[in-house]
């Protein structure tokens, strides 16, 4: 056996990985900001919405929640493809993301509006506070505080995910390990670096979100502990 | 040949793509859950240094994606003498994937059981190992059954990524098919729905299941 590991050859080609650290991070943070958003959304319309929208709603995140990533992507690229639009594959990328976060967040979501006891809308409603302030400040925030860890959690299993999207071509971390693969024919050292760099990235997301977390939940910090 | 149109055999292929696709499930269903029994067990463990080592294992293998490992099983271990068949790859990869979500499930379900069943368990004059085995194991085990259900629907669909190692699996069968049809909008629409047809059942059995043993709406986070 030849058990001979060189990893200079992979390291030579630093700016390629942080270039591909880069573009991984940008999807992530896309696809966490606007599936939160569509997530959230989607949340509110299952939970107050008109019958049709919590069907569509409910339809969604079933559609999304019970097949892979890889098909869903490939179902965006050609989807739009053969609808007449073409995009780079970032965009398409970020796209497929959003799309498959905002299920998962829309399911998150909803548990935390579960775990919100009825006393609580009851008492907002007796304080004399619109429905709109209710919903915000009784339902929608309180329920954003107890899921914040799922949340953060499945933002960084997002973020590992992307991965997938180096089968449509977009230059992150992944497709960077393949043709660099393809390039030193050193395989086991460019796919070792690159798993260190999603290890890394995967800490820096969990710092930035912890941090996030004291940042916006100021009862978290007073108690020191989630809710 | 040339086929331009969908037809039976292209089915045919599909369903045979498809059973591969649960062959491939069920591989990495009992390899990682042994494993993962094993690295549940470790991270209750008494012994410090292996809850440290097994909490390393699961934070590198949960914090590495699926499609990396694969990658580094199929075409790292070749070029250092270690042949690999693509089926070999993708269930080794799989196993240790599942291993790690498994082990921390069950880890978290062990743990959930009340702390005076060991202490019950302790004062009978029990040892540890029949602590763990006869009291505290048989009552963990009706906790993780929802969440293992609910987890299966996870390996079903991870084991799409067993395609880019070139197992002809669901989505690779699909692949091929689309490479003579070009009309890929409609295979990959067919693709999908056979992934929902296997998924959907599993979601729904585990969702029941969740709902009968009474533990409401446990937070489980899920991979995409």
């Amino acid at each position: 056996m030849n058990l001979r590991l060189d990893f200079g050859v992979v390291w030579e080609r630093w700016p390629l990985f942080v270039d591909g650290a880069w573009m991984t991070l940008q999807l992530a943070v896309l696809a966490t900001l606007f599936g939160f958003a569509l997530g959230a959304l989607c949340a509110v319309g299952r939970r107050s919405g008109p019958p049709w929208l919590a069907g569509l709603c409910g339809a969604y995140v079933e559609a999304i929640r019970n097949t892979p990533l890889l098909v869903q992507i490939f179902l965006v690229y050609f989807g739009l493809a053969s609808l007449g639009f073409s995009l780079s594959a970032f965009t398409v990328a970020a796209l497929a993301l959003t799309i498959n976060v905002g299920a998962y967040t829309t399911e998150i979501m909803r548990a935390g509006f579960d775990s919100i006891p009825r006393g609580q809308l009851e008492a907002g409603e007796c304080l004399g506070l619109s429905q709109r302030q209710v919903y915000w400040h009784v339902l929608l925030l309180p329920a954003m505080e107890r899921v914040y860890p799922a949340l953060t959690s499945q933002f960084v299993l997002l973020m590992l995910a992307s991965s997938v999207t180096s089968q449509i071509s977009a230059e992150e971390l992944t497709a960077v390990a393949n043709y660099i693969q393809s390039d030193t024919y050193r395989a086991f050292e460019s796919y070792i670096t690159v798993a260190v760099f999603y290890l890394a990235l995967s800490f820096v997301m969990r710092l930035g979100f912890w941090g996030l977390g004291l940042l916006l939940f100021p009862r978290r910090r007073r108690l020191g502990t989630p809710l | 040949m040339i086929a331009t149109q969908l037809g039976a055999s292209h089915l045919q292929f599909l369903l045979q793509g498809a059973l591969w696709t649960v062959v491939l499930s069920a591989i990495a269903l009992v390899g990682g859950g042994l494993l993962g029994f094993l690295v549940a067990l470790c991270r209750v463990s008494a012994s410090r240094a292996v809850r440290i080592a097994s909490g390393v294992y699961v934070q590198v293998v949960q914090g590495t994606p699926l499609l990396v490992i694969m990658f580094l099983v199929f075409f790292g271990l070749p070029p250092l003498g270690i042949n690999v068949s693509p089926l070999t790859a993708a269930s080794a990869s799989l196993i240790l994937y599942v291993s790690a979500y498994m082990g921390e499930i069950w880890r978290g379900c062990i743990e959930s059981v009340p702390k005076p069943q060991w202490e019950a368990a302790e004062c009978l004059a029990m040892s540890r190992t029949q602590r763990m085995f006869y009291v505290v194991l048989p009552q963990a085990v009706r906790i993780a059954t929802p969440p293992t259900v609910g987890f299966l629907v996870q390996i079903v669909k991870n084991t799409s990524l067993a395609s880019v190692v070139g197992f002809v699996e669901l989505a690779r069968a699909g692949q091929i098919i689309n490479n003579s049809l070009f009309e890929p909008f409609l295979v990959y629409l067919i693709i999908a729905l056979l992934y929902f047809a296997m998924c959907y059942p599993l979601s729904r059995w585990s969702r029941r299941l969740e709902r009968r043993t009474g533990y409401a709406r446990r937070q489980q986070v899920v991979t995409p």
